[in-house]
């Protein structure tokens, strides 16, 4: 890096050809996720861990369609939070509407799009979304929130046959192993260390 | 017009634990049997094949064994004067669909009632008085007693090949055992599952306190094991992927591992899958069943006529068609008066997390749904004194690991950023390293909390989605907050480097976002008096006697323990009446 420029805004994106995303939408979802969970010494960032890749996919397939939520109306999207999601928006949806709702909003604040500001200034605007504090016109700025980090914490987490978790680095960051799914072994060593690295269900191995 | 099947002697309406039970019994007895299956066939091979089924996002968060939500779902509410909306995603609860029903994904914690819990509205009076029981609490006594179920309570334990340790054997009290079970006829059939990392610790924690700590009653089979039937089980190896998921190694007791393999070859049943029953056929004067009909994968309406009608759906399904069909008087909550959709209860959780330092190693991925964990029954039922309480009812407090699925199952500490990099440090730092202590208890049944049909929303047939008014009462805060502290005195026994709490305070609604469990109960109640309940002791409708109905929907109020044990245990009582008197002069089993 050149000494004295700011750190590159834009991060790195996921390698792959975006199948749902339009470029624009591939480059703010990049830059989203890259904040949810960014890279550092402890481990992968969402990116380096493919879930950008991994959303794009399951908004691609039946999930994105809504496939697994009741979608039939009448909504009522001001009905006490409690009683969970109640908004029109399939995930495909949430996602389209409000990513070119926030990117404008972004736009209107900053003058440019999401993906060319800071990390900082992403930061920021990731804390105002979350509290409620971006106002968009048809679809809810939280409700996409939440949804979107969920969905980071499973590509992040989640089998690699789901395109998501590259090389098991997340699972090998907290120890988790994988679809190992057989511990005979070591039933009767509770307490001590478990030697092994995860497995996949594509069959790599580690350990 | 309808293609219209043979006739037979009895169609079964959904094929879960109580469906095949049923089964087993009504073919045993020689009878012509259909069993009608909204969901598709599943089988330990190929559906729950390793490594496909070691899938969490698959399986444990989309949930592909689940009711598809998309085509039926419930409305809830919380008060009466709400408008109730659909419960759009799943959180709270997980549905069952297809062959083995919720049996497949279930836990197996295996857990028979307390003897007072039997007969709660007596007890209660009789040891706390008559001010002990709120006024909107409707909570009611089974028609059958502890004695009457224990051996069919045993029979499930020996068809599930249930390993726990015996607490009370024929009266006489057995080391590492539960103190406050009711007398059991036998022991149970296989010893307890290898201890886990953390439920070791909790034992003796909990011990240090002089509580009882025993090993969860698991139907998950400790050692290879062939059951009454000749079905044969291996030893669980707490894979971890066990509840919401289908167990790969035969280990966890199911309809599939346990009952349906010695039916296959009956050539009186016949399974019919995807078949999605609308209605329970009535003759003209509304008294006798003649049927079901169910819309066929094609999407033909389909009516198949049989004598003795067994409505095994799980306990939401059952009320539900029970309403479709129009039999039994609908409950009225403005007047009290009706039974079907009365009494809905739920279970109150809570939990204490423990946040040890890096050199502790629970490895908390190495677990079961139930094997392997540890619990004491000290603060459940009326096992201790309520005087002064304000409460009635208790919990289970318990710890162990299912697997730590890092999706679902990320136990971070309260002060942990929700997101970013301070989130990422805290799941390295804390994923191996924390467990949690649960609470798991009774909701008592109350005069608002209840289900109907939906005046709005409706399933993909077209029909009225059933509708839940329900809410926490006093009585539910104050025997949460009770137990939750007897569970942090046990977690602060443990010494950990930091606690967190999760409890819900009063004044705090039903939150159908964050999964509490599958423990749904009421709405077709049993009871002595048709005044007041749906089906008598032996499950069998007040108002249409060739038609019983199996499940928690039976249950009068809810309790602290999970419910198939007991729901099992009255199948296996109902169908030993079925066999023994119903056949030789069908009718009533009890004068109205
Ligand atoms: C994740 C999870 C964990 C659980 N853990 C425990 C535990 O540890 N201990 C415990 O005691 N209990 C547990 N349970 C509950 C347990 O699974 C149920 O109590 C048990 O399966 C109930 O048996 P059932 O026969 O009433 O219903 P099920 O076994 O669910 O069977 C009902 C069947 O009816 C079918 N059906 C529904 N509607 C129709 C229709 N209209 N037409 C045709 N078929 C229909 C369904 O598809 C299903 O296959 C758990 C449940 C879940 C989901
Ligand atoms: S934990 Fe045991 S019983 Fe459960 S699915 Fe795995 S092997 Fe089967």
């Amino acid at each position: 890096m050149v000494s004295g420029c700011a750190p590159s805004a834009a991060p790195q994106l996921d390698d792959r050809e975006p199948q749902f995303f339009t470029r624009a939408e591939w480059r703010f979802v990049n830059a989203w996720v890259d904040r949810l969970i960014p890279p550092d010494a402890t481990g992968p960032g969402a990116i380096e861990a493919g879930v950008p890749g991994f959303i794009d996919l399951q908004l691609a397939g039946p999930y994105g369609a809504g496939a697994y939520w009741y979608m039939s109306g009448p909504f009522h999207p001001d009905a006490p939070a409690t009683l969970g999601y109640q908004h029109p928006h399939t995930p495909r949806a949430l996602y389209r509407q409000a990513i070119a709702g926030l990117d404008a909003d972004v736009r209107r604040r900053h003058g440019k799009a999401f993906a060319a500001l800071s990390p900082d200034a992403r930061d920021a605007y990731l804390k105002l979304v979350e509290a409620d504090g971006v106002g968009l016109e048809g679809v809810s700025a939280s409700a996409f929130f939440d949804l979107a980090w969920r969905n980071t914490r499973e590509g992040y987490f989640s089998d690699p046959i789901h395109g998501g978790n590259r090389g098991m680095a997340a699972w090998r960051m907290v120890g988790f192993p994988g679809a190992r799914a057989d511990f005979t072994d070591w039933m009767d060593k509770p307490g001590a260390p478990y030697p092994l690295g995860p497995v996949s269900i594509g069959g790599r191995k580690f350990g | 017009m309808s293609p219209r099947p043979k006739p037979v002697d009895a169609v079964i309406i959904g094929y879960g634990w109580t469906g095949a039970i049923m089964a087993k019994t009504l073919t045993d007895a020689g009878l012509s049997v259909v069993a009608l299956e909204r969901g598709p066939m599943r089988d330990t091979s190929p559906d729950f094949s390793y490594p496909q089924v070691a899938d969490e996002l698959r399986h444990g968060i989309r949930g592909e064994y689940w009711q598809p939500l998309a085509r039926e779902t419930v409305t809830i509410r919380h008060r009466l004067d709400q408008e109730a909306v659909p419960y759009r995603q799943y959180g709270s609860f997980v549905l069952g669909n297809g062959v083995g029903g919720a049996g497949t994904h279930w836990n197996g914690q295996q857990w028979r009632a307390s003897p007072e819990d039997l007969r709660f509205r007596s007890h209660v009076l009789e040891r706390y008085g008559a001010q002990a029981i709120g006024p909107d609490m409707t909570i009611q006594d089974y028609p059958v007693t502890f004695e009457e179920l224990e051996p069919h309570f045993d029979h499930f334990e020996k068809v599930a090949g249930v390993s726990g340790r015996a607490g009370n054997l024929r009266g006489t009290l057995m080391p590492g055992g539960n103190p406050f079970e009711g007398p059991r006829s036998d022991a149970f059939p296989n010893p307890p599952v290898a201890d886990i990392e953390s439920s070791i610790r909790f034992a003796r924690a909990a011990r240090e306190l002089g509580y009882n700590a025993f090993p969860m009653p698991a139907a998950n089979a400790s050692r290879a094991y062939t059951n009454p039937y000749g079905v044969r089980m291996g030893p669980c190896n707490l894979c971890g992927f066990c509840e919401r998921f289908g167990c790969f190694l035969y280990s966890k007791a199911s309809p599939q591992t346990t009952i349906l393999p010695i039916l296959k070859h009956r050539t009186n049943l016949e399974v019919r899958p995807n078949a999605q029953v609308t209605r329970i056929l009535l003759d003209s004067d509304g008294k006798r069943a003649v049927g079901a009909a169910y819309v066929d994968e094609k999407g033909d309406l389909i009516e198949q006529r049989a004598d003795l009608v067994i409505l095994s759906a799980f306990q939401m399904h059952n009320v539900r068609l029970l309403l479709l069909s129009g039999i039994g008087e609908p409950y009225d909550p403005a007047t009290g008066k009706g039974v079907v959709g009365k009494n809905y209860a739920y279970q109150m959780v809570s939990s204490v997390s423990a946040y040890f330092d890096k050199d502790v190693h629970l490895n908390p991925f190495i677990g079961a749904g139930a094997g392997g964990q540890q619990v004491i029954d000290d603060f459940n039922s009326d096992h201790f004194d309520h005087t002064g309480l304000g409460f009635i009812g208790g919990s289970l407090i318990f710890a162990g690991a299912t697997g730590a699925r890092p999706i679902e199952q990320m136990n971070l500490p309260p002060d942990a950023p929700r997101w970013g990099a301070g989130w990422k440090a805290a799941a390295a730092a804390h994923y191996g390293h924390s467990m949690s202590v649960a609470t798991m208890g009774a909701v008592m049944s109350y005069r608002d909390a209840y289900l109907d049909l939906d005046p709005t929303y409706r399933d993909a047939l077209g029909q009225p989605l059933l509708r839940m008014t329900f809410n926490w009462h006093e009585n539910e805060y104050r025997l949460a907050a009770h137990a939750n502290a007897k569970a942090r005195s046990i977690v602060e026994a443990m010494k950990p480097k930091s606690i967190g709490v999760n409890l819900i305070k009063p004044g705090e609604n039903y939150d159908v976002r964050r999964y509490q469990s599958t423990h749904t109960t009421g709405g077709a109640i049993m009871g002595a008096d048709p005044a007041t309940s749906v089906i008598n002791r032996y499950s069998q409708s007040w108002d249409v006697p060739n038609l019983f109905v199996m499940g928690a929907s039976a249950f009068p109020q809810n309790l602290g323990y999970n419910p198939t044990g007991l729901l099992a245990g009255l199948a296996y009582f109902s169908a030993a009446e079925i066999r023994d008197r119903y056949l030789k002069a069908p009718g009533p089993l009890v004068d109205a």
